[in-house]
């Protein structure tokens, strides 16, 4: 092969998330959903891939984001990277019992109920009951803890008090946030560009997608050290016991290959996420992510994203093997946009030095709320843009969130949400436009009434504009002939992988010819390991006598 | 009594290497899922962190151990000028120390799988029948240990017959000579290593020392069983890599 020499910068793509906070009403959908198609299974009862959290409150699992008991993320030592809880040595070292592993408690013990008590309870005075029993280990047990014990701020400040967040702001601060207001966090796996759970495997089981840049556990390869599980700060790899492997947010890959949302998204009923195609200069990651004070993380990891609609990047991109439509889909991608472009989301924890994929848009709400109930009015620019800067608790608090404590950004993004919020009430009133709004917050009127579609209006397709993988054959053809949990030697969704595609939306196409067993044929039979508890032997665990192997 | 001699020193031992190898390859192109630890501690975590070590780092000294006292000739500790007394007080050191260790860091791991209801509920039948066979290799292994301080010479017997195995010409009395409790070590040994490839002992074989020649961050391609490096981490005269890779599975 003849050198070809490189035009621009080096260039990789990775489908990414933004969640609109002023719009989570807390419902627990994207939850629920997503323990549906992933983990409701023996072996992941405590786990949740999303979980949404009441902010302040302590998270899932309790206090993860206290970084200095858990050890997670990465640490500067002499100016290099390190993961926190030690290099290769110290992890091979705590190979056989992991330090700083989360026991089952810091999740909650999962439970179910004893239902057949109700019809089988002899006849007595006192009504039968359906008692909790353990999940784990079939007992009788209380329930005092689960996964979003504190939702709502449930248990009030007895439990507030365990928030990492709320801990690092003086007392005065904490106790009349308390009564200022809450928010709601939902959390996937960031699908980081600098993956500490990555780095901290020894079996190199996890890793990172070179086309999307999805995180994943290879199930073949994970040999259950653990140490994935403590390596992530945001504490979304998990364990599953019966199986002892880690399992962690796909990103719903199989539907974001098909160019379908995950299924958080999907099911989202405040449609608050968004997904898109963020394109990435891989050579500055490590840099960005070693700057050494911490405030400066957030610029550091914006400085990463590069502009799709640069004619260089675009010609970069598509010699790094990024193709056409994914660099199409980049330039309409909601996610550049709010991050880039509008400058309104902000990395969760930015601190942990991961580089974060999933970024949000801090919630405005609350001090919207705060001011009506002064007899204010809400959504005057200039009441709003001064309580803003008067309200320095709710904004210190989203600093320690999404800024590693500088709350600079985060008071230019709530900025940017009030000019759209005043900006687009004069229109609503049939006032007339007010362009200083707009120059308030250094943007222009067209802009801002584009943001204001994407995020008021927030139409599905301009939300999730997601292209269809690639890799697995030249260009589009044959991409999109089914679930890529399907096909030889992975585990498909379904035992003897049904020609039902449907499930992903994608039209059932027949394997090229050519590439052997493809999906369908090549498992039919055969037993999900997804499905299996760990327990006997399933017909279809082996193959059967004859059968071909490779 | 001959012809058991043979029997279990002249061809069991053969039986259980073929079993042993096959059964290891066996399980790994059918269940490479199940190469796992299937670790406990997310039930247990306090009774874990000391006995998981213990026993652990214990039998990786009681491993080599016995790679010294069973490969390693006894001419050539000699030329070395490591005396007789020499070598048998660090046997009974070391080589005690560390089967102490184990035996402790098991009986701990027992009493916790027994005790503890999570813990007891998460045990398989393979692990119903390693347990036991674990717990006598070690405590037959400690005895011998014990009594090698006296009389028996095992590097003029044992040792011997192991070395003879792998000359495919096995001495078959320099082991049925041995005192019994060698001999019961010996049996016990080789029905572990039949039971290895069908129980979680397999994780052994999994131990990750690439790690520490590993890039901290791994990138892997879509494509499954192909690794590959995106040019964006190996270099730009590599910058064609992605295309000439999809050329290629698309053929």
């Amino acid at each position: 092969m003849p050198r070809r020499q490189q035009t621009g910068p080096r260039v990789m793509a990775q489908v990414a998330m933004v969640m609109n906070l002023d719009k989570c009403i807390g419902c627990h959908t994207c939850s629920v959903t997503c323990k549906q198609t992933w983990t409701n299974r023996s072996g992941t009862e405590y786990v949740w891939f999303n979980n949404v959290e009441t902010r302040p409150g302590q998270g899932y699992p309790r206090g993860y984001e206290d970084q200095d008991k858990w050890q997670g993320g990465w640490r500067l030592k002499g100016g290099r990277l390190v993961p926190r809880a030690g290099g290769r040595a110290r992890r091979l070292a705590r190979l056989f019992a992991n330090p700083e592993l989360p026991s089952l408690d810091d999740y909650y013990q999962p439970w179910t109920y004893d239902y057949d008590n109700l019809t089988t309870a002899p006849l007595g005075e006192d009504l039968p009951t359906a008692p909790p029993r353990s999940l784990i280990d079939g007992r009788p047990t209380a329930i005092t803890w689960g996964p979003n014990w504190d939702d709502d701020l449930g248990g009030g400040p007895e439990h507030l008090a365990g928030d990492p967040v709320l801990a690092k702001m003086t007392e005065k601060v904490r106790l009349e946030y308390e009564q200022a207001y809450l928010f709601y966090l939902p959390r996937i796996c960031e699908h980081c560009l600098n993956p500490s759970c990555v780095a901290v495997c020894p079996s190199g089981a996890l890793y990172k997608r070179v086309e999307d840049g999805i995180v994943l556990v290879d199930q073949d390869r994970c040999r259950g050290w653990r140490m994935c599980v403590s390596g992530c700060p945001y504490k979304k790899v998990y364990f599953n016991h019966r199986s002892g492997k880690a399992e962690k947010c796909t990103f719903c890959y199989p539907r974001i290959e098909a160019g379908e949302p995950t299924v958080c998204s999907e099911t989202c009923v405040g449609r608050l996420r968004y997904l898109g195609v963020l394109l990435y200069d891989p050579d500055k990651v490590g840099e960005a992510a070693a700057v050494p004070d911490e405030k400066d993380l957030y610029e550091a990891q914006l400085r990463c994203f590069l502009d799709p609609h640069d004619p260089d990047v675009a010609r970069a991109a598509e010699a790094s093997g990024i193709p056409h439509d994914w660099i199409e889909a980049a330039r309409r991608s909601p996610v550049h946009a709010l991050i880039s472009r509008y400058k309104v989301a902000l990395p969760l924890h930015p601190e942990y030095r991961t580089m974060p994929m999933v970024w949000y848009i801090p919630p405005l709400s609350p001090v919207v709320d705060a001011l009506t109930t002064t007899g204010h009015d809400g959504e005057d620019p200039a009441n709003l843009f001064g309580a803003i800067d008067a309200l320095r608790i709710p904004v210190s608090y989203l600093a320690e969130l999404f800024t590693a404590g500088d709350p600079e950004p985060v008071e230019a993004a709530l900025c940017r949400l009030a000019a759209m919020r005043s900006h687009m009430r004069r229109i609503n009133l049939g006032e007339e436009r007010d362009p200083a709004i707009a120059h308030a917050v250094d943007m222009d009127q067209d802009t801002i009434e584009s943001m204001y579609r994407l995020l008021a209006l927030a139409k599905y397709e301009e939300r999730y504009v997601i292209p269809t993988g690639y890799a697995a054959g030249a260009g589009h053809e044959g991409m999109n002939d089914g679930c890529s949990l399907d096909g030889d030697g992975l585990p498909g969704m379904m035992p003897g992988a049904l020609p039902d595609t449907d499930a992903f939306h994608a039209p059932p196409v027949p394997t090229p010819a050519g590439t052997g067993s493809g999906a369908g044929t090549g498992l039919a039979g055969r037993f999900n390991l997804l499905n299996w508890n760990g327990r006997g032997r399933p017909s279809g665990l082996f193959p059967q006598r004859g059968e071909a192997t490779e | 009594m001959n012809h058991l001699n043979i029997a279990l020193w002249g061809v069991l031992p053969y039986l259980v290497l073929a079993l042993f190898t096959a059964g290891t390859a066996w399980r790994y192109h059918y269940d490479r899922f199940g190469f796992t630890t299937r670790s406990s501690q997310l039930h247990e975590s306090r009774l874990l962190s000391i006995g998981g070590p213990l026993f652990h780092f214990g039998l990786l000294f009681v491993a080599a151990g016995h790679v010294v006292g069973l490969v390693v000739p006894e001419s050539l500790t000699e030329r070395l000028h490591v005396t007789e007394g020499l070598y048998h007080a660090n046997a009974l050191l070391v080589g005690g120390t560390a089967g102490l260790a184990t035996a402790a860091g098991l009986a701990l791991l027992l009493y916790r799988r027994l005790k503890v209801p999570a813990v007891r509920a998460a045990t398989s039948r393979s692990d119903r029948a390693v347990y036991p066979v674990l717990a006598a290799v070690l405590l037959a292994g400690l005895t011998a240990t014990g009594a090698s301080a006296h009389a028996y010479d095992y590097r003029q017997g044992v040792s011997v017959w192991f070395r003879s195995l792998f000359a495919l010409d096995p001495d078959v009395p320099a082991m049925a000579h041995a005192p019994l409790v060698y001999r019961l070590h010996a049996l016990l040994g080789m029905a572990l290593f039949a039971l290895w490839p069908f129980s979680r002992l397999v994780h052994a074989f999994t131990a990750p020392l690439g790690y520490l020649a590993r890039p901290y961050v791994v990138y892997r391609s879509r494509t499954p069983a192909r690794p590959y490096r995106h040019p964006a981490l190996t270099g730009p005269d590599d910058a064609d890599a992605p295309l000439r890779k999809r050329r290629r599975a698309h053929r």
